[in-house]
């Protein structure tokens, strides 16, 4: 499967990404430069983490305007799996690809720890490897990952399972003490109406190798790769 | 030569942390009575030519698109046409007719 990893300046967690995608799980991908306008023909995107354009005015709110934009939005448009991580999602929702925004954290601190996120479902393609309830142990770091949208567009995610991934404590419970940006329910990753465009805070390409102390991130490329009808090689 | 000022606010049903971390340490210095602290942006833009109406429209796309985000802030855009280069020289040299005299006589 060809995969391609946006970069933007100030992107940072690209090459992290290419990683775990070429060595991890032995797939087709490429650098897509910012001021590019092909995807090359990629079946899947990533956005990846990082401070695009130094998080000016908001961050992802330059970014959004970046060429490359225009052929991520024809993508979505298209049903190919588009995947925004940490400020990648930031960047999709300040595009209109996802609702809502995401603000500075209520704690004000910058939250760079593993915590655990609660699979909300499984029915999607980036979750099919995962079940409904498991606790996934991902790295998040970032400043602005409070979710914030109104109250009908909150309901609406969970009415259509658009939320997939949330804040909980080891026990599953979306505890006030397990949420570490104050975002509003708990939301740690959400879909597009569709179900191919993904935006989560946590970072599942730093928890894909037994050396970085979990894998439990892993699952969510062998879920896209499951779901396009790829087998799965694992180069390590 | 054409000056734009824009405000961006958070909205009122958005917590602003900043403006609480901020409205805190307002308190602490004394202003106890200190109700609330709103923290957002203050952005200039000047624009060469004169013709205010003509840009009004983009600029507030460029409010609405860039500048802020609907979905958590509100702005309010204002613009200032008469700022034009003309007009201050104008006024310099208006101002510098006025001064002569008292410079002429100084100098003898």
């Amino acid at each position: 499967m060809r995969w391609a990893v946006i970069q933007f300046p100030g992107s940072n967690c690209d090459q992290d990404v290419f990683h775990v995608l070429k060595n991890v799980l032995a797939q087709e991908v490429n650098y897509v430069w910012h001021k590019d306008s092909s995807l090359n023909g990629a079946e899947a995107v990533v956005v990846p983490g990082g401070f695009s354009y130094g998080d000016y005015l908001r961050c992802g709110a330059i970014a959004r305007f970046s060429p490359i934009m225009a052929a991520v939005k024809t993508a979505a448009a298209e049903g190919k799996t588009v995947l925004g991580i940490c400020n990648g999602f930031q960047i999709l929702c300040e595009a209109g690809l996802l609702p809502g925004v995401l603000v500075r954290n209520t704690s004000l601190h910058f939250r760079c720890e593993t915590v655990p996120v609660r699979v909300e479902h499984p029915a999607s393609r980036f979750t099919t490897d995962y079940l409904t309830g498991q606790i996934l142990r991902l790295p998040i770091a970032h400043g602005e990952g409070h979710y914030v949208a109104d109250e009908a567009t909150l309901d609406s995610l969970f009415l259509h399972k658009q939320v997939l991934f949330t804040y909980s404590d080891l026990q599953g419970r979306n505890t006030p003490g397990a949420n570490p940006n104050g975002s509003q329910r708990h939301i740690a990753g959400i879909t597009n109406r569709a179900g191919n465009v993904l935006g989560l805070m946590p970072h599942p390409e730093r928890a894909s190798e037994k050396i970085l102390g979990s894998t439990d991130g892993l699952g969510l490329f062998t879920s896209i790769l499951a779901s396009i009808g790829t087998p799965v090689a694992q180069a390590a | 030569m054409i000056r734009a000022q824009v405000i961006v606010r958070p909205r009122a049903s958005i917590f602003d942390p900043q403006g609480d971390a901020v409205g805190r340490a307002i308190q602490h210095l004394g202003v106890s009575n200190l109700k609330q602290a709103h923290v957002g942006k203050f952005i200039e833009l000047e624009l060469d030519g004169d013709d205010v109406e003509a840009v009004r429209g983009k600029l507030e796309t460029i409010c609405q698109d860039l500048l802020s985000n609907p979905v958590i802030e509100d702005y309010t855009l204002t613009i200032n046409g008469h700022e034009d280069l003309k007009g201050l020289a104008a006024s310099a040299a208006k101002l510098a007719k006025k001064s002569a005299p008292k410079a002429k006589k100084a100098k003898a």
